[in-house]
């Protein structure tokens, strides 16, 4: 049994919640109503955090990961840059986290989500659903392919555009690990204007957020290739939780 | 200069977004034809869990008094022994038909959003403080201008002695505020408005 497929126990590491955006983020203006106004409770984890939903691969459908086809009449594709979006589920400690379900959405090329809710003027694209799924190996690692999002316009302050991105979801082992993020592309100067990237405090923490370009996992006359790492959460190691005389 | 100490930063959050149900619950938004189902939707049970079925409803408001018609709940919780369906779960096997886990996107009218599930039974705090939680359901909550999802602990009505004693309700300095993690029991449903901000405020925990 490898050291990934033994179950951890121990607690996650504390959020830094210097390093992680605050609740209320007035120039975005949606968090105003939308954010605690009296401080979190701390709850250093307990069973109830500590352990979390395990999804088994045989969920996955075979096209889940593949997001140029998998909502594509048969034959067809979707129309944009074609990119493989890869990297590993780590956590503070740099170990791989495998068996993480890894859940991604974004707009088509021209800024356009498939969503009843969405009025934008870019038009759908009939073969680009816009959503995928991965879990990862028993080195962290996922990949899939898809179209690069285009930016797109949205009703905060009177002339703000969202830089490309990519939303994405993930589950670790543990409920404390649950993560929702974006992906952004390298060299975008729509990056820092973004009232939304800007929740964040920390330029080190943007920069994380930003996926380069990775000439080396391109696949030649196809498609280009960005590489995204995430980090979750440490977590204590069970041999000094186990101790008898404490930590 | 000393060694470093090497550790990765963990990836910063950022906001799930108006549409985050295209990615977590598409058939909900009309996409079909990729997901067979939602991931999460659904009961939580099936016919052979063992334990008491009862429906969770409740709606996510702002400090306005609105409910949050874009936002999105998951709940992870003990089956009706107290034990999690975890590879962490060390005390013992899970019901191997209960998962624990369910996920579903607010109504798009109402802002309402049900789980039907059991009720969980007591699980310990901690490996070397065994007292017994009061039975109790992990939420999660994530939304367009939430920047980082919101953790909360949902106990029940019908469970006055056993919250009386619960290690984490027991410690809470402000008293006014306890009954904010408590679900109303009426038969067999029990109802948790979560209030984001004002005087109503749901305590959120830093997990």
């Amino acid at each position: 049994m490898s050291r990934n497929e033994r179950p951890e126990t121990g607690a996650f590491y504390a959020r830094d919640r210097a390093w992680q955006p605050p609740a209320l983020t007035p120039l975005y203006k949606t968090s105003v109503l939308r954010s605690p106004q009296k401080a979190l409770l701390s709850l250093d984890g307990t069973k109830s955090e500590i352990t979390g939903p395990v999804f088994g691969h045989n969920m996955l459908n075979e096209l889940d990961n593949d997001l140029i086809v998998n909502y594509a009449k048969p034959g067809e594709m979707a129309i944009g840059e074609r990119i493989l979006v890869h990297g590993r589920v780590l956590d503070e400690r740099g170990r791989g986290v495998a068996g993480a379900l890894v859940e991604f959405w974004q707009a088509n090329a021209g800024g356009r989500y498939r969503h009843k809710k969405e009025t934008y003027l870019a038009p759908l694209d009939p073969n680009f659903g816009g959503f995928g799924r991965s879990i990862t190996d028993e080195d962290g690692y996922y990949w899939f392919k898809t179209i690069k999002p285009g930016p797109y316009p949205w009703m905060n302050w009177v002339n703000d555009w969202r830089p490309a991105h990519i939303h994405f979801s993930v589950f670790g082992h543990g409920f404390a690990q649950r993560l929702i993020t974006q992906m952004y592309f390298e060299g975008d100067p729509l990056i820092w204007k973004c009232p939304i990237v800007k929740t964040i405090p920390d330029e080190e923490a943007i920069r994380q957020l930003i996926a380069p370009l990775d000439m080396n996992s391109t696949i030649p006359m196809d498609m280009r290739a960005y590489k995204f790492d995430i980090v979750l959460r440490g977590r204590r190691s069970t041999f000094f939780e186990n101790r008898k005389e404490g930590n | 200069m000393v060694q470093t100490l090497d550790y990765l930063k963990e990836t910063a959050s950022q906001t799930a977004g108006p549409y985050v149900h295209i990615g977590l619950t598409p058939n909900f938004t009309g996409i079909h034809g990729v997901y067979d189902r939602d991931l999460g939707s659904g009961p939580l049970y099936n016919d052979k869990t063992r334990g008491e079925r009862i429906t969770i409803k409740g709606r996510v408001i702002d400090g306005t008094g609105t409910p949050l018609r874009d936002a999105l709940v998951e709940i992870w919780q003990a089956d009706t022994d107290g034990f999690y369906n975890s590879p962490s779960e060390t005390r013992g096997k899970a019901d191997p038909n209960f998962l624990g886990w369910g996920r579903c996107p607010a109504n798009m009218d109402s802002g309402e959003f049900t789980f039907e599930t059991i009720k969980p039974g007591r699980v310990p705090f901690r490996e070397k403080d065994p007292r017994l939680m009061a039975p109790h359901v992990t939420l999660w909550i994530v939304a367009r201008g939430i920047n980082i999802g919101l953790n909360t602990r949902m106990y029940f009505s019908d469970e006055a002695e056993a919250n009386a004693e619960d290690p984490i309700l027991k410690t809470i300095e402000h008293r006014v505020r306890v009954p904010t993690l408590i679900g109303q029991r009426d038969g067999d449903v029990v109802s948790f408005d979560i209030h984001l901000q004002g005087e109503k405020e749901t305590i959120f925990f830093d997990i």
